[in-house]
């Protein structure tokens, strides 16, 4: 899996409301140039719309990253967040359906994961969060 | 400093003296600058206004005391504003008040007095403030009106229309976030009250993305309309809305649900118990 040349990462500080749909408009126009299909471009700016939630609220703010990645003939959008909030303590139950640490519907990170095709989620107590989603073209 | 006081003074008198001469040329470099997007006679009034409250305060400066910038900022405040609004550039705005520099550059250069010199010196930084000042109000200017803007937008974009006797439809446009719902909400509940309605169309065909927080906003809505007595119908879910919401999880429970808003509209009707017939022998 190689990232794609023409055109570089893009990062994109997550620190407020606004940040969270400009994260989504650039996975999103990054989801049109790889030319995903329309259901899967808006799994992939679902997914990541929820992330980058997750980033605000859980993580306070952070810094999402959104590229093109290339894998033999096919194509896809990758977009990582970062947080250097307080980690997630217990994974299971935070990738269990209907759970939620805050108010909302408890589904944001377990149905991103069945949004995309990888989901890499990398955390520690204490020492912040990063989740990466790939959407691959069919 | 008392015996060299008339020295002292030097910039601020020849500021005095050659007051018509300087912002003549002061109007002429700034015009040239700007390519003819303002005229003479508008700068004219503005500059000699500005001229008139900035020799005080060379004067003030000159003789060591702090200097009230005041009514200087209130003119290029009021000045940077009025260029916002005709869509001027930041360094447009600004350089109207560089070139006033060029000018009084231009009048003291020939003069080897270093103490002028300094005055000069201290006359340029002055200006360089009061251009950055220009900055300064030139983005505050801007961010008001985006600010007024995106509050318009959120007011413009919540429309809440009757389409029948006892029925609303609220088409929902562009990014639902916690603002624009509460809007959605408010007008949406007041509407059912004013009208007598009990039955809501929620549209959301303009609606690029349903999230969980964006799905937790409407089924709020709608748990909130309930409570009043009305029914709500969410339409517009597109084909990549429907398979995303299934992936998520997000369940709508006994939440009515359709592809389009006729299909809604037509729901609604049938439960105020109003059929729609075609006549026969006429078509179109």
């Amino acid at each position: 899996m190689t990232t794609a040349g023409s055109a570089g990462p893009e990062e994109l500080r997550i620190a407020a409301d606004e940040d969270v749909v400009r994260v989504r408009q650039a996975v999103r126009n990054c989801a049109q140039r790889v030319r995903l299909s329309l259901v899967d471009q808006t799994k992939v700016v679902t997914a990541a719309s929820e992330l980058a939630r997750n980033t605000l609220i859980h993580g306070g703010g952070g810094l999402a990253r959104v590229e093109e990645v290339v894998d033999g003939r096919r194509r896809g959008v990758r977009a990582s967040f970062h947080d250097e909030g307080p980690g997630i303590p217990d994974l299971t139950l935070a990738l269990a359906d209907g759970w939620s640490s805050g108010s909302g519907l408890g589904l944001g990170l377990s149905g991103s994961r069945r949004l995309v095709d990888v989901f890499e989620l990398d955390t520690e107590p204490g020492g912040g969060t990063t989740v990466t989603v790939v959407k691959w073209t069919r | 400093m008392t015996a060299d006081a008339e020295p002292v003074h030097r910039l601020a008198g020849l500021l005095r003296a050659n007051g018509d001469t300087l912002v003549r040329r002061w109007v002429d470099t700034a015009v040239e600058e700007l390519r003819g997007r303002s005229t003479g006679q508008e700068l004219e009034r503005d500059f000699r206004e500005f001229y008139t409250a900035l020799t005080p305060v060379v004067e003030e400066t000159a003789r060591g005391g702090a200097a009230d910038l005041g009514e200087l900022k209130s003119l290029l405040e009021e000045y940077s504003r009025t260029r916002v609004k005709q869509g001027f550039t930041p360094s447009e705005t600004a350089v109207s008040v560089f070139s006033l520099k060029r000018v009084v550059f231009e009048l003291t250069e020939s003069d080897d007095d270093p103490k002028l010199f300094r005055e000069v010196l201290a006359f340029s930084s002055l200006l360089d403030g009061l251009g950055l000042f220009t900055f300064e109000i030139y983005a505050r200017a801007r961010e008001e009106i985006i600010n007024e803007q995106s509050e318009q937008l959120l007011e413009l974009t919540t429309p809440v229309v009757k389409i029948w006797e006892g029925v609303l439809a609220v088409p929902l446009v562009g990014t639902l976030d916690s603002a624009r719902t509460q809007v959605v909400m408010e007008k949406l509940l007041e509407a059912l009250i004013e009208t007598g309605s009990d039955q809501a169309i929620i549209d959301i065909t303009g609606v690029l993305a349903v999230d969980t927080q964006v799905a937790q906003h409407l089924l709020k809505t709608v748990v909130a309309a309930r409570l009043m007595g009305a029914e709500c119908v969410v339409s517009g879910i597109r084909p990549q809305i429907a398979q995303t919401i299934v992936a998520l999880g997000i369940e709508f429970g006994d939440i009515v649900t359709k592809a389009s808003l006729a299909d809604a509209l037509r729901h609604a009707l049938r439960r105020e118990g109003v059929d729609v017939v075609r006549q026969a022998g006429r078509t179109g």
